[in-house]
């Protein structure tokens, strides 16, 4: 409730002085009063109807990201106030000063006095903005131990974390399914701001993230937390926070990072420090698990069926952002699958630049991002779908076979 | 009707030489006012081709999902609207003011350097061209944003980063070639008498622009040139795996791109302290403290850098030190709007259509030097980054910024160029669209910026839609109500109420004591300042 | 009057040129920069010598490591070990296990980055394979050492030292120096 009514009064001060200048306008120059003021109107349905949308910085669940609230209200206020002063003054003269009126034009043009007065005035009051600035500034970049450590890792365009305390990485992708996006289904309450597999942190715990990037510029960005935080590849960046309260946190990549910028989000779960501990322990055990069943799937064979589901599974979630859902890839910038010489003649080549990537390019190395089944089953649907029709079939046997080489 | 010519210029045949005829007048000229004019319709074409970029940005933003335009095809839309609004539609615009006004202004009877100063010209629409015929090959055009980071724009990027570094280069060229025609006009052309402290305050606005864009210019072309040597010539400038860093880019390129900003308002600065007194019919209040507050922002401007790049990690020290210097900047600019409203007070006043747009930059610009001090506040800053918030702030001090005061400067010299006086309803009109459309365009920015929605993405959350939808209408109405603007200049050139000398009732400077239209030649005998 | 211009015209086109180059003294400026002042982490390239310092046994600091072949560089790389405590002074020593798990032979080279970033500066490295680039044959394993003290001038607020190398794959075309590399590590 808090949060909703401090919402309402910065809406309120934001739309006043809108009003404000609006209407002062509107006084003069009758024909345009009618648009104004339908405009007005306008406005402030919005901000009544789109309740879902708040219309202000929000408060977040951390001490920090209270503060930093605090700091932009304040900073917000002073601004306000300055901005009726000045445009009080202004307007006063408009109404006042005007040549209709009869009035002679006065013909002053400086005064010392009064320009040192608006030279010192507005240092005092930065100097007042700049106190609260520096203190939590300050607080920011509290660099003490951290209880858990979380190494986060951009690439275009996903997220991975990795827990620096326990054998659990994982990466993070958009869930919001492509019909979705393309109009063909509805969309849900979360649209865009879905991932398979959620951060999850311990509240009442500092946390620190160690941001860095596999290919070009990304930023981590959770409103709740006021952390935003670039990672820069070869370099590594530090935040951290402490969250009070259990939930679900949204946020989403913050730096341009091509074609898919706008589908990278960042999802936090925070749980209690017992529920915690719980995940992680079945998460290590899950992933131990994993590695020791993707041994066992070497002496397997799986029949094509199999391979071409699991294969456009993970070619929609891992390559179709480039290679482009019919596999004709982006003329220029991500070459094509569909016919291409590599997915029709040369099935080692294929297989070593899905393991491998290549140096220099978008293409990243898959080798420690899927499982060998995965892989085997992506190749085997690029040598197949889309008329490639080669009638390789790949298996995960095949993929250790060549990792070994 | 016979009496009427369509060429403004045309008696001025009757002068020792006229203009030639035909195209071969503005290919080969070397005249200020042609020169000028050639800008300023080339600044309008250049506003018209990144405004229709910024209409297929709101239309594909007018609802969430993906409807008219890949991301791909998305960002180049955002990158290269960027770079044609800043170096194709601003930068020339101010150009061809400061080539027809400053030999008028001071009593010069052109340019320093005529050739140079066709060469200046004639070399932007080559790289204009580039530019936007990279848009049509293979992968399309530039698409990391007209900040261009590496390594998105090396490593990661297609060709079409070739023929961007190219036409930037081109740019920079023209833009440091006009500089150093500004400067040494003002320098050496000065008619007798005009004191540096007696120049119009546009001149003297035009003079620190210059000596900023002859500092940055340079700075650009060479992060430019290390972005095309990165990615074709096996350097590793910002190739973290060969010794470099990306965050470096980001130095050099805010380096210059900061004081841009300032290349972009300053002479909106003068042209607002030109403005303002005629129409209050007073004396500019404060002509001393606006010349030390423009200097002050110009030497301000190359110690704020990095407060565009907090995010990107730094040592505390460090951003306290651009948080400081940030706000600061807050003070000579506080000074110039307090100058501008004390030169209102106790004036007599009228509102043509130059006064309205003056006076909706002083309070719009002031709007979005309000934002301007938020993000300049450090920890706050890492909120605000990144987000539609910063797009409300830049298109407060751009387009109601810099773009209004281009307009009131037309409409305020129009008469001098035409010798017609505009029609006064129609640019009412054109005023007060633009005004209400550009604040439903850009206002609930700030909010969905508040929300958390980042810039530059082509897709968003289902909460952010309605304002979404609102700022689109916004954009339509405000690029729609443009064309009243084409349809005014162009009527105003073909005739309408012949203007005096003077023009305005309260309008002082020398290019006034000329006859409307100015004469193809002016001040060919310097005049005698008092 | 063309005379007259000439000077300015000179001086202002020296000071485009100059301008020019003061871009490009940007980028040794920065890495002076960042020598002075820690930003960005960036450590030194050069071997520390190992002064007199006395170890301050009041005193613990964290080392983590962290190793991240980049996502186009297939081969395994880590720490041996993830984290130790150290006393500011005394000399430490830990191994990275890089392994070249393709068919062909490869060139490497680590780049380092320490958070926070003012603590590079007291980060010191007498040894490191870092500073230069690493050759490994196709399935060749290797033990790489990383020699180095912690200052102790490390001011009070930092507890925590993290250092992180990213691996890249290097384009072969410096044999001699990958040589070179190849026989200092095959120890």
């Amino acid at each position: 409730m808090a949060i909703a009514e401090k919402t309402a009064v910065g809406v309120t001060v934001f739309d006043l002085q809108f009003a404000f200048v609006q209407r002062q306008r509107r006084s003069h120059v009758a024909r345009t009063s009618y648009l104004c003021w339908s405009l007005l109107t306008f406005l402030l349905a919005f901000s009544t109807q789109s309740a879902e949308m708040p219309l202000n910085m929000t408060q977040g669940v951390t001490e920090i990201s209270q503060q930093v609230y605090d700091l932009h209200m304040k900073i917000f206020y002073i601004c306000c106030a300055i901005g009726i002063a000045v445009f009080g003054v202004m307007f006063w003269s408009i109404i006042h000063h005007r040549k209709s009126k009869g009035v002679e034009p006065a013909q002053f043009h400086e005064s010392t006095k009064v320009e040192l007065l608006w030279t010192a005035f507005p240092v005092v009051i930065l100097i007042i903005m700049a106190i609260p600035a520096t203190q939590t500034l300050i607080a920011m970049e509290d660099t003490s131990e951290a209880d858990v450590s979380i190494l986060i890792t951009g690439s275009q365009w996903k997220w991975h974390y990795k827990y620096m305390d326990h054998k659990v990485e994982y990466f993070s992708l958009l869930a919001t399914p492509r019909q979705q996006i393309d109009n063909k289904l509805s969309k849900g309450e979360n649209y865009l701001l879905e991932v398979d597999r959620p951060l999850v942190i311990p509240t009442g715990k500092k946390v620190r993230f160690l941001v860095t990037s596999d290919d070009v510029i990304h930023s981590w960005w959770v409103p709740a937390f006021a952390v935003k935080k670039d990672a820069n590849p070869g370099f590594i960046n530090e935040a951290w926070t402490r969250v009070d309260h259990p939930g679900i946190y949204r946020g989403q990549c913050a730096e341009l990072c091509g074609k898919d910028h706008g589908f990278m989000p960042v999802v936090v779960v925070a749980k209690e420090p017992a529920d915690f501990e719980q995940w992680i322990a079945q998460e290590s055990a899950t992933q131990a698990a994993a590695k020791e069943a993707e041994l066992k799937l070497l002496a397997m064979n799986m029949s094509k069926d199999e391979l071409m589901a699991l294969g456009e599974k993970t070619y929609m979630g891992y390559c179709a952002a480039c290679h482009q859902p019919n596999g004709m890839g982006i003329p220029g910038v991500f070459p094509a699958l569909k016919g291409s010489k590599m997915a029709l003649e040369d099935l080692p080549a294929h297989i070593d630049i899905v393991l491998n990537g290549k140096t220099g390019t978008s293409m990243q190395a898959f080798d420690k991002q899927l499982t060998l089944s995965e892989i085997a089953a992506v190749v085997t649907y690029e040598r197949n779908a889309w008329d490639n029709n080669t009638g390789d079939l790949v298996q995960a046997a095949d993929i250790a076979k060549a990792q070994s080489k | 009707m016979s009496t009427v010519t369509t060429d403004p210029h045309a008696h001025a045949e009757h002068e020792h030489h006229g203009p030639a005829k035909g195209l071969k007048r503005w290919l080969y000229t070397t005249n200020h006012k042609d020169i000028g004019t050639l800008y300023l319709l080339f600044s309008l074409l250049m506003f018209f081709i990144g405004g229709a970029m910024a209409m297929v940005i709101r239309a594909e933003l007018f609802q969430p999902g993906l409807q008219i335009v890949e991301p791909n095809f998305f960002n180049q839309m955002t990158t290269v609207h960027g770079l044609i609004m800043v170096f194709g539609a601003v930068m020339p615009a101010f150009t061809g003011l400061a080539n027809w006004l400053i030999p008028m202004m001071i009593g010069a009877p052109d340019m320093a350097l005529p050739r140079m100063n066709n060469w200046s010209f004639w070399i932007l629409p080559f790289a204009f061209s580039i530019l936007l015929a990279s848009l049509f090959m293979e992968g399309g055009g530039p698409s990391f944003g007209w900040t261009f980071y590496a390594p998105l724009s090396t490593t990661y990027s297609n060709d079409s980063t070739a023929l961007f570094v190219f036409s930037v280069h081109i740019m920079g060229i023209s833009s440091i070639m006009g500089a150093i025609n500004v400067i040494v006009t003002i320098m050496n052309l000065r008619a007798p008498g005009m004191t540096y402290m007696k120049m119009p305050l546009f001149v003297w606005t035009w003079f620190i622009t210059a000596y900023l864009l002859i500092a940055v210019m340079p700075v650009l072309a060479g992060v430019v040139t290390m972005v095309l040597t990165d990615k074709y010539f096996g350097t590793s400038f910002f190739d973290a795996a060969g010794g470099g860093d990306p965050v470096l880019f980001q130095h050099i390129f805010w380096f210059f791109g900061h004081p841009e900003v300032y290349i972009m308002i300053l002479p909106a600065f003068g042209i607002i302290s030109s403005i303002v007194p005629t129409f209050s019919r007073k004396p500019l209040f404060g002509y001393a403290s606006m010349v030390y507050a423009t200097s002050s922002i110009a030497l301000l401007s190359f110690l704020v850098w990095a407060h565009h790049m907090f995010t990107t990690g730094m040592p505390v020290a460090a951003e306290l030190f651009f948080m400081y210097c940030t706000m600061l900047i807050a003070v000579p600019t506080g000074v110039k709007v307090f100058n501008w409203v004390a030169t209102m007070w106790r004036g007599a006043m009228t509102f043509e259509v130059p006064m309205m747009f003056s006076l909706a930059f002083i309070v719009l610009f002031t709007i979005g030097g309000f934002s301007g001090l938020m993000l300049a506040i450090t920890p706050a800053d890492f909120q605000y980054h990144d987000t539609y918030f910063v797009v409300a702030h830049f298109h407060y001090v751009l387009v109601t910024g810099a773009i209004f005061s281009i307009m009131a400067a037309a409409y305020y010299w129009l008469p001098k160029w035409t010798g017609h006086m505009y029609d006064e309803t129609l640019g009412q009109w054109h005023f007060w669209c633009s005004l209400i459309s550009v604040n439903v365009l850009f206002f609930p920015m700030h909010f969905v910026g508040l929300a958390g929605m980042p810039r530059r993405i082509p897709d968003y959350a289902l909460q952010f839609a309605d304002f979404n939808a609102l700022i689109s209408i916004g954009g339509f109405a405000f690029g729609l109500s443009q064309l009243l603007f084409v349809w005014l200049v162009v009527k105003c050139i073909k005739g309408g109420e012949k203007a005096t000398d003077q023009v305005w009732e309260g309008a002082e400077g020398l290019e006034w004591t000329i006859a409307s239209p100015a004469p193809y030649h002016s001040f060919t005998t310097p005049p005698e300042i008092k | 009057m063309a005379l007259k211009h000439q000077p300015v015209v000179i001086k202002l086109c020296l000071l485009t040129a100059a301008m020019f180059g003061f871009g490009y003294a940007l980028v040794p400026l920065y890495d002076v920069f960042c020598d002075l002042t820690g930003l960005n982490g960036k450590t030194s390239t050069m071997a520390a010598t190992a002064e007199a310092a006395i170890p301050d046994k009041q005193r613990e600091v964290l080392v983590e490591f962290i190793a991240r072949p980049n996502n186009n560089m297939p081969w395994v790389f880590e720490p041996v070990v993830h984290k130790i405590r150290v006393h500011p002074g005394e000399i430490h020593r830990i191994d990275y296990l890089a392994h070249n798990i393709t068919g062909r032979s490869m060139t490497a080279q680590a780049v380092p980055s320490v958070s926070p970033g003012q603590a590079a500066l007291y980060f010191n490295k007498m040894e490191c394979f870092c500073f230069t680039q690493q050759h490994l044959t196709a399935g060749q394993q290797l033990l790489m050492p990383l020699q180095f003290y912690v200052d102790p001038a490390l001011p009070e607020q930092f507890s925590t030292i993290t250092l992180s190398y990213t691996l890249y794959e290097v384009d072969a075309v410096a044999p001699v120096t990958a040589e070179t590399a190849t026989g200092d590590n095959n120890e």
